[in-house]
């Protein structure tokens, strides 16, 4: 790891002037950020740690949305009884992230700004149609996962919390990686006051959702109509890992999976 | 260079550390406290886990000036000065939950905390599960659950010690 600059501010307003500097990082937990920077993936001049910020902790219940701070720990939304009662499937997907010595210390503010195509919480945000707060404005979902490890965060933008609306139903499931635990391929399936929703996480360089899946779920909300729609395997991620082929085999099973789960 | 003062083990230590400093470098390398190993660097072994204010982490994967004013416990910390060993060590001997050893401060501080965070008591899956983030490549694991199911029963009063493995 090349050395840097470390800072703790106390505030939003803090960190933001912070990360003014093109150079600076946010961190929290840091599960993915310090693993890159012991390969020197990157040379930050400066780590913001954001983990003394207050107002970014926090699960509260907001008339029928569940609004979860960015510093929230995923062992913290697993075992929180307000999302066991609303939205047990999110409850479930935190959970079962990495392991429980990285649920200790990952966030869901670290783990929807980095993006990893095969993290677990974007496949939430994106199946549940939540909306993303930053410190500067709120953005749906559609509109914040633009690509691999990419958002539509500013440099200096930082996410503060996400409002998750409680939907009637929802399941995740996924294939894990048997030795590094990322996601194959998962998906979330909702139905709500978003619609029905489709989220694919794992299989592509960026989470998406499902059209074709959205489409047979509302008009047949069962295990049996996803099953019959075939993920295309064009643009699918092809690894030592598995093939593309194989990934989209698995989104089918996935969905059929995540279907059955939320019942 | 930034400053720390953390507590490990009870002692209060305050400490130059450079930013990328990581807390399993501060405890080895500065406090001498070598029970704590490193295997594989990249937070997927557990071999390095410690307790940071009764939590399970993986200090390699965690900066030393991010344990700043934390409580930290090492594998050093668990037996009483006289020497008796915490019921988790003593469940690892009497089970031979290991055969090398380099893994076993890590799985121990994991076993710890899941058994500290589950009063109820564990079942054989819970106790796998558990273990998700610690890697052993000697024992199949086995023994090691053995051993946890055993000084489950001690760390919640059910046996006043641990119960004998059969022969």
């Amino acid at each position: 790891m090349y050395d840097f600059a470390y800072h703790k501010p106390a505030s939003v307003a803090d960190a933001v002037k912070l990360l003014a500097d093109p150079d600076a990082k946010a961190v929290s937990g840091g599960h993915t950020l310090l693993p890159a920077l012991k390969h020197r993936l990157n040379k930050p001049s400066a780590l913001v740690d954001l983990s003394g910020i207050a107002e970014l902790k926090g699960i509260r219940r907001v008339g029928n949305a569940i609004v979860i701070g960015a510093l929230t720990r995923h062992v913290e939304v697993a075992t929180s009884a307000e999302v066991a009662a609303s939205i047990p499937a999110l409850a479930y997907l935190a959970g079962h992230i990495g392991d429980v010595q990285v649920r200790n210390r990952g966030t869901i503010g670290g783990s929807v700004s980095n993006n990893d195509p095969a993290a677990d919480y974007p496949a939430a945000v994106l199946g549940l149609g939540a909306t993303v707060h930053t410190s500067a404005r709120k953005i749906a979902a559609d509109d914040f996962f633009l690509g691999m490890f990419t958002t539509a965060l500013e440099p200096n933008e930082i996410l503060t919390a996400i409002e998750f609306p409680i939907p009637e139903k929802a399941g995740y499931a996924k294939m894990k990686n048997p030795a590094s635990r990322y996601v194959m391929a998962g998906a979330f399936v909702s139905k709500g006051p978003m619609g029905v929703r489709v989220a694919i996480n794992g299989a592509a360089p960026c989470v998406f959702r499902q059209a074709d899946m959205e489409k047979a779920l509302s008009a047949n909300w069962s295990a049996d109509a996803v099953a019959a729609v075939k993920q295309a395997a064009d643009g699918l991620n092809a690894d030592i890992h598995g093939s593309a082929e194989y990934r989209a085999h698995l989104v089918t099973v996935m969905a059929k999976r995540a279907v059955a789960a939320a019942g | 260079m930034p400053q720390v003062t953390l507590t490990v083990n009870g002692q209060t230590h305050t400490a130059e550390v450079e930013g990328r400093t990581l807390l399993v470098e501060l405890l080895r390398e500065t406090l001498r406290l070598t029970g704590t190993h490193v295997g594989c660097d990249t937070s997927q072994c557990g071999a390095c886990v410690v307790h940071i204010n009764g939590e399970s982490v993986k200090s390699c994967t965690t900066l030393a000036v991010m344990a700043n004013g934390a409580n930290v416990t090492t594998i050093e910390g668990l037996a009483k000065p006289d020497g008796t060993l915490h019921p988790m060590q003593e469940a690892f001997r009497e089970y031979h939950a290991l055969q090398c050893g380099f893994c076993t401060p890590g799985m121990v501080m994991s076993a710890i905390d899941l058994v500290q965070k589950n009063p109820q008591g564990l079942t054989e899956q819970q106790i796998r599960e558990g273990l998700e983030g610690n890697l052993c490549r000697c024992t199949g694991y086995h023994n090691i659950v053995k051993a946890i199911a055993a000084a489950a029963d001690v760390m919640h009063g059910k046996r006043s010690e641990i119960a004998r493995a059969a022969e």
